[in-house]
C-alpha cells in the first residue's frame, strides 16, 4: 500500500522532464509557487498563531501598540507551567491517551477478526456484512449521542472512561475493518492455501501468516484509530461530567474557559500540547496515514 | 477472482476447500462475534433507539412516554429548527464546494515537481490531523473582536478602519464558520485527490499534448474524467462529514448570534444535553437522517460507477 505510491512518483518525474518545456520558471512562480505559498501559508498560520501565543507572556498578548504581534518579545513558559501544575490538564493528557489506547486495542482486535472473516473465511452473506460495516462507517456520531447516553446511563457507566472507550469503537471498527478487508485482499491466497493443505487451522493462519504479512495495515488502522479516538469530541463532552475524567479538547473548553475572561495564553498552550502528541505520531508514520486515509476513502 | 483461478484440477486444495466449507458458517460467525457484538450493541441498537426516542417526550431523569408524531409537529411550527436547516444545507452546499475546488487545486499544485515534496504534502495535512477542537479554539483567538490579528493586519495595511466582527453579526458568523470549515477539510480532499491523480498515466497528457490539446483541455478531458469516480466518493465523504458537523460550531459560536449559525446537529445537542429534551433532540436527529441517506446513495453508485470504468471486475 505504502509501496505503491513510488512507481506514480517516479513516472510524474518523468512527466515533468519531458513537459517541462511548457512551464518555464516565471510561469511556474505565478502558476504553481505562489498559489502554493498562499495555501501552506493559510494553512499553517493557526498553528503558528498558537504557538506564539502559548508563549507570549500576559501583558504582550493584547498589546499591539508596544509589540510586534508577530513574535514573542519575551518568551515565557508560565502559561504552559500553569497548565501542567495549577489545573487538571496532566489528569486529561492522562485520560485521553488512556481512552484512546483501549478503544484502539479493542477496535483493533475486533476488526482484525471480523476483516479476516469478510475477505477470507467468506460465509455466506459475508458480502452483505462487507456493505453493512461500510454503511455503519457512514452513521455519524451527531446523530447517535442522544440514544447513546440514554443507554451509558442505564448501563451505569456514565461520566466513566469505560462509557468513552466503549462507544468510540462504534466509528473505529467500520472504519479499520473497512481498511484491513482491503489490506487483506492484497496478500495472496495461495499463502493460505499453503497452509491449509499442510494442515493449519484458521487461527494458526490468521495468527502466524496474515498478521506477521499486514504489520503496515495495521500500523495505518492503529494510528488512524488513535488519531481518530483522540480527537473525538461529542461523546466525550455529552458523557463525562465531572473534571478528573475529561479528555484534552473537552477539558480545554469548557475548564479553560471561566466566564468572560478568556486566559487566551493558558488556552493556546492547552491547544498545543493537546495537539503535539497526534502531531508527532503522525510526523513519524506520515505514509501510513496517509495510506490509510486515502485507502478508506478508495475501495 | 481468486477462486476461479485456483480450483481447476488441483484435487488436494479442492478437497480441503470441501471440508472447510461445512465449517465455513461457524467460523466466521466466531471471527465475527467480537465486531459483531460491539457494532449491535453500540450502533444499531442506539439507531433504533433514538427513532423511538423522537416519538416519546423522554426528558433527562424521567424515561418518557410514546407521544406520536407530537415532536415533529412542534418541529414542524418551530421557526429556529427551519433556521437551522437553512443553516445546515447553506454551510454544506458553500462549504463543500470550496473544499472541493480548492482541494483539488491543491492537489493539482502538488502533483507538480516540486522541491521538498514530501514535506510540503506532509504538514499540508496537519490541519486534518490536528484535533478539531483545538485548532477551532486557536482560531476563536484569531476571531477575536478586538485582538484579532487578520483585522490588526488589515487595519496596518490600511484596507479597513477598525477591527471585523468576525463571530458578531449573523452572516460574519456564517462566513467565517463556513471558511474555518474549509480549512479543515481542504487537506483531506487535497491528498486524497493527490492519490487519485498519481494513477493517471503520464502517456496520456503526453499524448494529448502532441495532439495539441492545451494544459486546460488536458485537465478537462483526461484528469477530470479520470478522476471523477473518486471525486464522488471523496466529496460523499465530505458532505456527510460537513452536514453532520458540531464541534467547529460548538467552540466558535454555540449556535449564536440569533442562532444564524446553529446546525442540526449543534441544534440537537443543545435541546437535547443542556435542555434536557432528549425526546426532541432524537427527533432533530433523525430529521439529518434522510439527507444522509441521499448522500450514502450517492456514494453508492459512485462506487458502482467506478467498477464499470475499471472493466467491470467486480470481485
Amino acid at each position: 500500500m505504502t509501496y505503491s505510491a513510488r512507481p506514480a512518483d517516479h513516472a510524474m518525474d518523468d512527466e515533468s522532464v519531458g513537459m517541462s518545456y511548457l512551464n518555464r520558471a516565471p510561469r511556474r512562480l505565478v502558476t504553481v509557487y505562489l498559489p502554493l505559498a498562499v495555501f501552506v501559508f493559510v494553512l499553517l498560520f493557526p498553528f503558528y498563531w498558537m504557538t506564539i501565543t502559548a508563549l507570549k507572556p500576559n501583558d504582550e498578548l493584547t498589546n499591539f501598540r508596544d509589540f510586534n504581534p508577530l513574535w514573542p518579545e519575551n518568551p515565557t513558559l508560565q502559561h504552559i507551567r500553569y497548565l501542567l501544575f495549577e489545573t487538571s490538564y496532566p489528569g486529561w493528557l492522562l485520560n485521553t491517551m488512556l481512552v484512546s489506547l483501549g478503544s484502539t486495542i479493542l477496535s483493533l482486535i475486533a476488526s482484525v477478526l471480523g476483516a479476516y472473516a469478510i475477505e477470507r473465511i467468506r460465509f455466506s452473506g459475508s458480502r452483505w456484512i462487507g456493505l453493512g460495516i461500510f454503511l455503519a462507517y457512514l452513521v455519524p456520531p451527531s446523530i447517535l449521542f442522544i440514544p447513546l447516553a440514554v443507554m451509558i446511563f442505564k448501563f451505569g457507566i456514565y461520566d466513566s472512561k469505560l462509557a468513552l472507550i466503549f462507544t468510540y469503537p462504534t466509528f473505529l471498527i467500520p472504519f479499520c475493518t473497512w481498511l484491513l478487508m482491503g489490506y487483506f485482499r492484497s496478500i495472496p491466497y495461495e499463502l493460505e492455501e499453503c497452509a491449509l493443505v499442510d494442515g493449519a487451522s484458521r487461527w494458526q493462519i490468521l495468527t502466524k501468516i496474515m498478521l506477521p504479512l499486514s504489520v503496515p495495515g495495521l500500523i495505518s488502522a492503529g494510528i488512524f484509530a488513535f488519531t481518530l479516538s483522540w480527537n473525538e469530541f461529542i461523546y466525550a463532552l455529552t458523557f463525562i461530567q465531572s473534571s478528573e475524567n475529561k479528555t484534552v479538547p473537552v477539558g480545554v473548553l469548557t475548564e479553560l474557559v471561566r466566564g468572560d475572561v478568556y486566559e487566551w495564553g493558558a488556552l493556546m498552550a492547552g491547544a498545543l500540547l493537546g495537539s503535539l502528541p497526534v502531531v508527532l505520531l503522525y510526523s513519524f508514520f506520515v505514509d501510513y496515514y496517509v495510506s490509510s486515509m486515502t485507502g478508506a476513502v478508495k475501495e | 477472482m481468486t477462486e476461479a483461478a485456483l480450483s481447476p484440477s488441483d484435487v488436494p486444495a479442492a478437497r480441503t476447500r470441501a471440508s472447510i466449507t461445512q465449517s465455513k458458517g461457524f467460523l466466521g460467525l466466531m471471527f465475527m462475534l467480537p465486531a459483531a457484538i460491539f457494532l449491535l450493541v453500540f450502533l444499531t441498537y442506539p439507531l433504533g433507539l433514538g427513532v423511538w426516542l423522537g416519538f416519546t417526550d423522554t426528558r433527562i431523569g424521567r424515561d418518557g412516554v410514546f407521544v406520536g408524531l407530537e415532536n415533529y409537529q412542534s418541529l414542524w411550527d418551530d421557526s429556529i429548527f427551519w433556521l437551522s436547516v437553512f443553516n445546515t444545507l447553506l454551510y454544506t452546499v458553500v462549504a463543500s464546494l470550496l473544499k472541493f475546488a480548492l482541494g483539488l487545486w491543491l492537489a493539482l499544485l502538488l502533483n507538480e515537481h516540486l522541491p521538498f515534496k514530501a514535506f510540503i504534502r506532509a504538514i499540508v495535512l496537519l490541519p486534518w490531523v490536528v484535533p478539531t477542537v483545538l485548532s477551532a479554539i486557536a482560531f476563536w483567538w484569531i476571531y477575536d473582536t478586538q485582538f484579532s490579528i487578520i483585522s490588526w493586519a488589515l487595519m496596518n495595511m490600511g484596507v479597513i478602519d477598525s477591527p471585523i466582527n468576525f463571530l458578531g453579526s449573523p452572516n460574519n458568523a456564517r462566513a467565517t464558520v463556513i471558511f474555518t470549515n474549509v480549512w479543515r477539510g481542504i487537506p483531506f480532499v487535497a491528498i486524497t485527490l493527490l492519490a487519485g491523480l498519481q494513477t493517471i498515466s503520464p502517456s496520456l497528457h503526453e499524448a494529448a499534448t502532441l495532439d495539441g490539446a492545451t494544459s486546460w483541455q488536458r485537465f478537462r478531458f483526461i484528469t477530470l474524467p479520470m478522476l471523477s469516480p473518486l471525486i464522488a466518493v471523496v466529496m460523499t465523504f465530505s458532505v456527510l462529514f460537513t452536514f453532520t458537523d458540531f464541534q467547529l460550531i460548538y467552540v466558535l459560536t454555540r449556535g449564536g448570534p440569533l442562532n444564524a449559525t446553529h446546525l442540526m446537529a449543534t441544534l440537537s445537542f443543545q435541546r437535547a444535553i443542556p435542555g434536557g429534551q432528549l425526546g426532541e433532540g432524537a427527533a432533530i436527529a433523525v430529521a439529518m437522517v434522510p439527507f444522509l441517506l441521499s448522500a450514502i446513495l450517492f456514494s453508492y453508485f459512485g462506487l458502482q460507477r467506478r467498477r464499470w470504468q475499471q472493466g467491470g471486475s467486480d470481485a
